[in-house]
């Protein structure tokens, strides 16, 4: 390590290294800065997690870091970064390891949604954001970490999906579609890595009080508060889920939605 | 590179710590594995078998340059008791190809599977350190590789600041690539053993004492249930090596074959099976059955003649015992206090970890002297260590016990020892190094390793 980047170290200081009887665990969650992720990220250190934050504002991110360690205890590390900037990730997560001493989970929730609102207003240069972050920001990320803990033998995959990406629907394709993706890319996660002892969680949140929801058109049923959210994917992590709905009710509905026949579903308004 | 990774844990497999692997054959492979460091601005730990009980070996997000590879005895003379060997050959390859000719290793560990360089890096002593000191006082020279790229020699003459620093360095100055060193002449493949009890600690820290002079090998077992007038019972083992004659027949005694721990006991049950028998005994209950039971089966007094092999390597004994310890794993906490003091303290800890209900489930004791290498864990007095199993619900209260040993160990004048302690401070090895000893390790730190490549999660922890 060069002198100087040793000294940006100790500006912002590491976590104190584990020992037998003062194990933290580690965790890394991409998109932190807000919303759902700010929330998670409180939940995960409260809960004796070491959080390394990564997210594109800045300004932000650092607030949350400089909030979680406010206590004096150093809970939280931030790493500013965009998730599109895909050749950036290898170098970085290796660096986020190094500072943390090793990684325990990683959660992907970065993610934009651009609804069209309108028939008319369908735009590629939006949906082409909503896949490059939603989709391949996250392959760019759990490729490497779905190496590194299949050959540690150990860890934990979080990917946050929606109940918009069970069914390709008129209003909104390109987040269905990235929503969509990441779902199956999971799956295939899962099917990787299982047998190598790493547990991949997909989370599908139906409307959550965010930024993100306050963008959206239509009605926004059932929408609950961000914590609560925060709450059952700690506890789906907890159990080593594979996919949950948050709120739970969410699996009726969308079993029933995933079941509707095509030939009714192409005629419906949503 | 992420292909590489693997997750790494110490010997009492209580800490966990995931590296990227490397597995060095050469020498040049070292070097390489310091400019894949630099390039990614990674740190490198050397590891050898690992058999480390706290985090010396492991560097967590970090390059761990395995060595146990390097692994070839490069010269052996029977008519000199000098063997030069690389520093990934374990005591068991040593032993195995000394003890045959004659000779012995002069300082050897409870386990012979940790390797050369792993014993230089701790500086290790045996059950003889009062009359053989450490592993280092043995040494005649050793190469190593800076991470400057400087290949060293280094003799007690030649380089003796780095001599004196690197063994006892913890790895954190250079990495070992060879060592030479002198064996002990052997007369018998045996040795004579005397085991008589001591029924409290005053007693124990006197036979430990009193003993030592008399014998080769001295060292105690601690029954750490006992209290009251019973406190720090427990057993002596004094042993002597065979004079010239004794043995009538020491070319059939020192046969390999009749020193290799059997791998079955009462010559049919598979002692790789043991660790499992042991599970449920590993609680306060349990243990406390054994050490009465062990306590009761010392208070025979006898004298008889044991296998080199078999009296010193008892923590391979039962293969794994160590997995009989539970999914939180074990640690060890082994203090070394002068002569003057130890008894006070020990009495102190005993109590405490009585009064807490996190009594020690297996304590052994040793006789000690001083030694001149740099960060040393000697001093003219004893050892006492203790494990302890490590559950989820037991972590914060124990380290907080922990912490108060270690004040009352400060208080009395006392050290540790990094390849044990794992919850130790950098406050607390500040106080018992002493600031010109820390500062001196700095200095030659920073002339070895001025780009900090060399780092542990033992460095983080008691130089950061």
């Amino acid at each position: 390590m060069s002198d100087s980047s040793k000294s940006v170290d100790a500006a912002r200081g590491k976590p104190a290294p584990a020992t037998p009887l003062s194990a933290r665990r580690r965790a890394l969650v991409i998109g932190a800065s807000e919303g759902m992720g700010a929330v998670l990220s409180r939940k995960l250190a409260g809960e004796g997690y070491t959080v390394a934050l990564v997210a594109r504002q800045k300004d932000k991110l650092n607030a949350l870091c400089a909030e979680m360690n406010a206590g004096g205890e150093r809970l939280a590390l931030a790493y500013p970064h965009d998730v599109t900037k895909y050749k950036e990730v290898p170098a970085l997560l290796r660096r986020i390891v190094a500072d943390m001493g090793g990684l325990d989970v990683v959660v992907f929730l970065a993610g934009v949604n651009h609804p069209p609102g309108g028939m008319d207003k369908y735009n590629f240069e939006n949906d082409r954001q909503m896949v490059e972050t939603n989709l391949i920001g996250a392959m760019a990320w759990l490729t490497p970490v779905a190496e590194m803990f299949q050959n540690a033998k150990t860890g934990q995959i979080v990917g946050i999906g929606s109940v918009a990406g069970d069914r390709g629907r008129v209003g909104n394709p390109g987040y269905n579609t990235s929503k969509g993706g990441l779902h199956v890319y999971l799956e295939a996660l899962r099917n990787r890595l299982t047998r190598h002892g790493v547990n991949v969680l997909t989370v599908k949140p139906g409307f959550v009080k965010t930024e993100m929801l306050k963008a959206a058109v239509g009605p926004t049923p059932f929408a609950i508060p961000a914590e609560k959210a925060a709450d059952d994917i700690y506890k789906a992590m907890r159990r080593r889920r594979q996919t949950v709905y948050t709120p739970f009710f969410w699996s009726y509905i969308m079993f029933v939605i995933r079941h509707i026949p095509s030939f009714i579903f192409r005629r419906m308004s949503f | 590179m992420f292909n590489t990774f693997k997750q790494f844990d110490n010997f009492g497999h209580s800490l966990n710590a995931p590296g990227y692997h490397i597995q060095a054959r050469t020498a040049d492979d070292i070097l390489s594995a310091f400019d894949l460091a630099k390039k990614h601005g990674l740190t490198v730990t050397a590891r050898g078998a690992g058999r480390s009980y706290n985090d010396a070996a492991l560097n967590g997000g970090g390059i761990v340059l395995d060595m146990s590879a390097m692994n070839l005895i490069q010269s052996w003379n029977p008519a000199t008791g000098v063997v030069r060997a690389e520093s990934g050959v374990t005591l068991e390859q040593l032993w195995q190809k000394v003890e045959p000719d004659g000779w012995w290793p002069p300082v050897v560990s409870g386990t012979m599977k940790t390797t050369l360089g792993g014993c230089l890096s701790a500086n290790i002593h045996g059950k003889n350190n009062f009359k053989m000191g450490t592993f280092g006082e043995h040494v005649i020279e050793f190469t190593a590789i800076l991470p400057t790229g400087a290949e060293v020699t280094c003799s007690p003459k030649f380089n003796a600041d780095l001599f004196h620093a690197m063994i006892s360095g913890y790895g954190l100055l250079g990495i070992f690539t060879s060592v030479t060193m002198k064996m002990k002449r052997l007369h018998s493949g045996l040795l004579t053993v005397d085991a008589f009890p001591v029924p409290n600690l005053s007693r124990h820290l006197s036979a430990l004492h009193d003993g030592a002079p008399n014998n080769d090998y001295i060292v105690g077992w601690l029954d750490t249930f006992a209290g009251g007038r019973s406190l720090g019972r427990g057993q002596i083992h004094a042993a002597r090596y065979l004079h010239e004659g004794e043995d009538k027949k020491p070319g059939e005694t020192m046969k390999l074959k009749n020193q290799i721990l059997p791998p079955y006991i009462f010559g049919v049950f598979p002692k790789s099976l043991l660790y499992h028998f042991m599970k449920p005994f590993a609680n306060n209950l349990g243990w406390s059955l054994v050490n009465l039971a062990k306590y009761a089966a010392s208070l025979r007094t006898h004298t008889f003649r044991q296998a080199h092999a078999a009296f010193h390597f008892l923590l391979d004994y039962v293969p794994n015992w160590e997995l009989s310890y539970g999914r939180g794993g074990l640690i060890q906490y082994q203090s070394f206090l002068p002569k003057e003091t130890a008894e006070a303290a020990w009495t102190e800890i005993i109590t405490l970890s009585k009064k807490r209900g996190m009594p020690s489930y297996l304590g052994v004791t040793k006789r000690h002297r001083p030694d001149k290498f740099l960060l040393t864990h000697a001093v003219d007095g004893f050892s006492f260590a203790m494990d302890f199993r490590v559950t989820r619900s037991n972590q914060a209260k124990m380290r907080e016990m922990l912490f108060e040993f270690d004040r009352i160990v400060l208080d009395n004048g006392g050290r540790f020892y990094f390849a044990k302690n794992s919850e130790t401070t950098a406050e607390t090895a500040l106080a018992f190094y002493g600031e010109e000893t820390v500062k001196k390790f700095k200095r030659l730190k920073k002339r070895c390793d001025p780009n900090g490549l060399l780092e542990s999660d033992l460095y983080r922890r008691i130089f950061e």
